[in-house]
């Protein structure tokens, strides 16, 4: 088989970050190739510099025989590689066709053909199964309609070589298995894939043959009909990683209620009529694909959002007007989802973000001034217990690892003592180590009796950790189900929305 | 109030509308270009003022009236230029690189001028446009006078628009432009530069801007004097707003503004005991006014003073 | 070409930069004074005489700091937050009006000092409430601050056209309109006899200590600053944000209007259409200039104001025109924004 794509010895370094070390791979044509890893391992890192959006430092790349200078994504498209990104490039505000089109004309063309374009994206469409409606706005349109339109750009441009970032994050078990059928018809009309994945269950199904990416290099490579999950995710992380195993436990009382709640926002409902219950001692996991109301439910719970209809009681106090300080000062300790734009402000100092939510604590203010020296002894004693490293008390919290920012943000959350915790994707693009760390810390809070809500898109994470679960899907909440009744094709049925007779979305 | 309403029976004060809004338009336009593609060119000020003064400048030595218009669009692509190397090569504050731009432009427009003519004197004239008759239309009444006699770069200004608005919809470059504006990574990804796509759409609406500020010098008044400007470019950006930013929209909303201005002047002769200051506080009032109506339904460019920098996700 | 973050800024960086920006804009200023025909080194002497080469010199500059001082702190307040108060003319004039209207016969019969107080508050409030109407525009409807504060600056210059042209009106003033004068009584005393130096400019360092107070070391400064770098976390760690800037827009109101009264009340002792030379826009380049912090703002202001004052005087001495200060400004404020670029990032393959 010929080979289309060949990489060899790139790397690349970020200051003093190493992204990708001497990294060798080829992709032979009609393949479908997984590029597995944990988060941080290089892997979309090495994709951007393929496809041009960076310049390797040293190392080569052949497309299809022609080699590539790179840098320029408009090289790689004419070498035949198209990209489908994770974090979709496509403009909201404009039609399916225009962000197909765009950059397929020259510049200096007086007028756009759009009719030959539509008939174009058409044909393709129809070969490939993806179908679109050309004058539909993006904003329009669903997840996996916008990663149809994504795949059609790079087919537009008659690519070769399709390079896929993680292209299950945003979607739902079948239409996951849909997109990798797909992919493999594509493979018979002479198309290569490489697509990059850290879900083993994924890569193993799916492609014909794995390279193994940790901390920016190569350490293995497999045909997947001749390696197991087990063998994969020890090379992927290097060592045994075993995550914290939970223990059961009898529960307490019921900490946070939610009744009924529906939240509408412009006329779109974001949360349909969602009931759940965490008491202490328990872990509730929200199960979901990104993308399905998680983003509501957090800020619901963060004090951020408001029902619009449906009560949130916690300990029987009512909590539909809770502002955030309120949850604070009530004991609610908070992991927001994005920890760059809502967790940490990263101009401030260590400890100035330390104690960002308690300016009012008389501990840390009095009669409006701040009390430094009381705030730096807290952010060093946070610091310390929960292993920030990598920085001190006064510098500035953006030059933290997202790691070590996370066990900043969960040592902020867990020093109000809180009752309940509300942790939002709380290991999102943290490495294995980082992610156990996590997990033992909001375990050890379950075992004191604190009351747990986890939303997470991880199945293995929310498996693990929760002592119940629920699926939120287009936002609605399935019924809970108890850890033990949960197998992985109950939870698939669950996350599609599949729910029994009446319950269907 | 017979009189008030009798004003707008003037064929003259329609003709005025389009003359006062001439300027409106080239800045607008030029606005509107450069936020299109994500960039809030708050220099606008500075360049209409460096416009009229070069316009002038240029004629009073002795170039004729276009190519004095022809050496002013350079001089607002010149600084357009700068603004583009602080806000897109430096991803600096656009706020603050465009009003910066402001007081350097227009300072600089201020100190050349001196140069020329001392303090004290009065201000030199020159002679400006004088309005283009089309043959026969020109004749026509009411209608004649409006449309149809008015100075040559009026009819460059509706032009303008006309092709602006064909570009964005029609053209691969206006649909490159557009996209810059929503998702500069899109566009990267698609094989173009939205670096140099960014640059080119500053450096033209730089230019149209300072088309705009050479109107003043070169058709509306005949001389400079500083301060002449007098706010003129912090209207036309409320007017993108208004506008949604589309070209079309651009060139009512201009219109719309310039016919309560120019009812205003002649109001006042009409209207005896109010303050003039109140008539001249209007096109201010108004700006504002139209913004508050506007705010809800504006369907802002998504990455309008999002900073591009290649390599960043 | 790549732009990368520095991780940490070296310590000789941060100090050279602002130096090489200085020495960049009178590189070109220079050039222009050539243009006038003019030895630059010449002009620059004379600028450095003007502004400070005798006592007289050293007052006049430092009268002329006093409300730059003061709508600096405004701009820089206001910046922290990220909020863009543009309107520092406007401000200014509504400060004087006021205390011109305030101090003029309403409060004939107070202590003197509880009086001036009383004038200045005044004023500070006339200033805070400007402000707010934009930062409220902002909140509810999301009306870019900078368009608005703009636009306001030309209606307030045209209403106190208005009012000392009407109900405001001097009627002993003959010549150009004036308002009616504050009160002899309220007038700043001198500082430095026989000059116009007077004691206002003691109120805007006063000043200048008291907002690096409130920045450095209060609740309400920690609040601000987080809603200026990242408002998303700050609002989700329960700092509420309409509050955080509405109170920055009555602090930096206040500020600029302030900078109205005691100009009034120490220099001129009325208000006309020509009260401020753009002392409001100054200040936003003060405020740049310093890198917001109120110690620098001090700074800053006598940089500049020692600038247009040199100027004035180098421009009777040689012919080159006075507009070359506001040059030499504008092209600081531009020079120091690349310089501060650089020092924040630097340049990769």
């Amino acid at each position: 088989m010929s080979i289309v794509l060949e990489i060899d010895k790139i790397s690349k370094k970020f200051g003093s970050l190493i992204a990708n070390e001497a990294v060798s791979l080829d992709l032979k044509k009609g393949e479908i190739l997984a590029l597995l890893g944990e988060n941080g391992a290089g892997k979309t890192t090495l994709m951007n510099i393929i496809y041009g959006h960076y310049t390797s430092d040293s190392g080569q790349i052949r497309a299809l025989g022609k080699s590539l200078t790179g840098g320029k994504p408009r090289e790689a498209i004419e070498a035949g590689i198209g990209m489908v990104h994770q974090h979709f490039s496509l403009a909201g505000n404009l039609t399916v066709l225009e962000n197909v089109m765009i950059g397929s004309e020259s510049l200096f063309k007086r007028k756009s053909n759009r009719q030959l374009a539509k008939n174009k994206l058409l044909q393709i469409s129809k070969k490939f199964g993806l179908p679109v409606s050309p004058d539909a706005l993006i904003s329009s349109l669903s997840v996996g309609e916008r990663q149809r339109v994504e795949i059609l750009k790079a087919l537009y441009r008659d690519a070769k070589i399709l390079i896929l970032d993680e292209p299950t994050a945003v979607l739902a078990r079948p239409e996951a298995e849909k997109l990798f059928k797909t992919l493999r018809e594509m493979t018979k009309e002479g198309l290569s894939l490489i697509f990059i994945s850290h879900k083993l269950h994924e890569v193993m199904s799916a492609a014909d043959r794995v390279t193994v990416l940790r901390s920016g290099r190569v350490v293995a490579e497999r045909e997947t009909s001749k390696t197991s999950k087990e063998e994969l995710a020890e090379l992927m992380v290097g060592h045994q990683v075993s995550r914290p195993v939970r223990k059961a436990q009898s529960t307490g009382k019921k900490v946070i209620e939610a009744s009924n709640i529906t939240i509408t926002n412009k006329k779109q409902i974001q949360l349909d009529r969602i009931s759940f219950s965490v008491s202490e001692g328990e872990i509730l996991g929200i199960v979901g694909i990104s993308g399905n109301g998680q983003a509501a439910l957090g800020h619901l719970l963060s004090g951020i959002g408001k029902p619009t209809s449906g009560t949130l009681t916690f300990y029987e106090n009512r909590m539909n007007d809770y502002t955030p300080r309120d949850c604070i000062n009530s004991g609610i300790g908070r992991i927001p989802e994005d920890r760059n734009s809502e967790g940490i402000i990263g101009e401030l100092k260590i400890w100035e973000n330390a104690i960002v939510e308690r300016l009012h604590d008389t501990k840390f203010s009095k009669a409006g001034f701040i009390r430094k020296k009381s705030a730096q002894i807290f952010s060093e004693n946070l610091i310390k217990k929960y292993d920030v490293r990598g920085a001190t008390s006064d510098t500035q919290a953006r030059l933290l690892s997202g790691g070590n920012m996370q066990k900043l943000v969960l040592g902020r959350a867990l020093s109000v003592s809180p009752k309940l915790i509300i942790a939002n994707q709380p290991t999102r693009g943290l490495d294995e180590g980082a992610i156990a760390a996590v997990h033992e810390e909001l375990l050890k809070a379950r075992s004191e009796g604190v009351a747990i809500l986890l939303i997470s898109e991880e199945l293995e994470e929310a498996v693990g950790l929760s002592d119940r679960l629920q699926a939120i899907v287009k936002g609605r909440l399935s019924e809970p189900i108890k850890a033990e009744e949960a197998d992985a094709t109950r939870l698939g049925l669950m996350m599609s929305g599949v729910w029994g007779e009446d319950n269907e979305t | 109030m017979i009189e008030a309403l009798e004003i707008l029976t003037n064929a003259s004060l329609w003709s005025a509308v389009l003359r006062i809004a001439t300027p409106l338009i080239f800045g607008v336009l030029g606005a509107l270009l450069c936020e299109r593609v994500g960039v809030l060119n708050l220099a606008i000020e500075g360049i209409m003022t460096m416009g009229a003064m070069i316009g002038w400048l240029s004629v009073y030595l002795g170039a004729d009236l276009w190519t004095g218009l022809a050496i002013a669009a350079v001089s607002g692509a010149v600084i357009g230029l700068l603004h583009a190397f602080l806000t897109v090569s430096l991803s600096l504050s656009q706020h603050v690189s465009g009003l910066g731009i402001t007081l350097f432009a227009s300072s600089l427009a201020y100190f050349i001028y001196r140069l020329v003519v001392n303090v004290g004197s009065l201000p030199p004239t020159i002679e400006p446009f004088q309005p283009l008759e089309l043959p026969m239309l020109s004749d026509l009444p009411f209608f004649g006078e409006i449309f149809f006699s008015q100075m040559g770069p009026t009819y460059l200004a509706l032009f303008a628009v006309v092709l602006m608005a064909y570009i964005l919809r029609q053209t691969p470059l206006g649909l490159a432009i557009r996209m810059t504006g929503e998702n500069p990574h899109a566009v990267d990804a698609q094989g173009l530069n939205p670096i140099m796509i960014r640059i080119f759409a500053i450096v033209v609406g730089s230019a149209l801007m300072a088309l705009g500020g050479s109107f003043l010098t070169t058709a509306a008044f005949n001389s400079f004097f500083p301060e002449m400007v007098q706010g003129r470019g912090w209207i036309c950006i409320a007017l993108v707003i208004f506008a949604s930013w589309q070209p079309g929209k651009a060139l009512f909303g201009a219109i719309l503004f310039s016919f309560f201005d120019a009812y205003q002047l002649r109001l006042q002769h009409v209207v005896e005991d109010v303050p003039y200051q109140l008539f001249l506080m209007a096109p201010y009032v108004l700006s504002i006014l139209a913004l508050i109506l506007v705010s809800r339904r504006a369907k802002v460019p998504e990455a309008l003073m999002a900073p591009y920098r290649r390599g960043e996700r | 070409m790549r732009l990368e973050r520095r991780t940490s800024i070296p310590k000789k960086l941060a100090i050279i930069a602002p130096i090489l920006a200085i020495v960049a804009s009178l590189s070109v200023s220079g050039v222009l004074i050539i243009l006038a025909g003019v030895n630059p080194f010449i002009a620059y002497f004379e600028i450095l005489k003007g502004a400070f080469g005798s006592k007289l010199a050293i007052t006049e500059t430092l009268t002329r700091a006093s409300p730059l001082i003061l709508t600096g702190l405004a701009a820089a307040v206001a910046f922290r937050a990220r909020l863009w108060n543009i309107g520092g003319e406007g401000q200014f004039y509504i400060g004087a009006l006021v205390a011109a209207a305030v101090g003029n016969s309403l409060l004939t019969g107070f202590p003197i000092i509880i009086a001036m107080t009383l004038v200045m508050m005044c004023s500070m409030i006339s200033g805070a409430i400007l402000l707010a109407g934009p930062a409220l525009l902002r909140l509810r409807f999301g009306i870019d601050e900078v368009v608005t504060t703009l636009l306001l600056n030309f209606i307030i210059i045209l209403f106190v056209g208005l009012m000392i042209e009407g109900p405001l009106k001097d009627p002993f003033a003959f010549g150009w309109p004036q308002s009616v004068p504050v009160d002899r009584s309220l007038r700043f005393a001198d500082l430095v006899p026989s000059s116009r130096l007077h004691k206002g400019f003691l109120i805007a360092i006063f000043a200048a200590f008291a907002i690096w107070i409130i920045v450095t070391r209060t609740v309400f400064g920690l609040q601000t600053r987080a809603t200026g770098f990242t408002p998303q976390a700050a609002a989700f760690s329960g700092i509420s944000l309409s509050k955080t800037i509405m109170g920055v827009a009555l602090i930096s109101g206040a500020l600029a209007g302030l900078a109205g009264a005691i100009e009034v009340m120490g220099v001129t002792g009325y208000v006309t259409t020509t009260l401020s030379p753009g002392f409001g826009y100054a200040g936003i380049v003060v405020a740049m200039l310093a890198a917001l912090h109120p110690g620098g703002v001090i700074i800053s202001a006598v940089f500049i104001a020692s600038i247009f004052i040199g100027a004035d005087a180098m421009s009777r001495a040689t012919g080159v025109p006075s507009f070359i200060a506001d040059v030499i400004m504008s092209l600081s404020l531009l020079t120091m924004l690349i310089a501060i670029f650089f020092t924040n990032y630097r340049i990769r393959k």
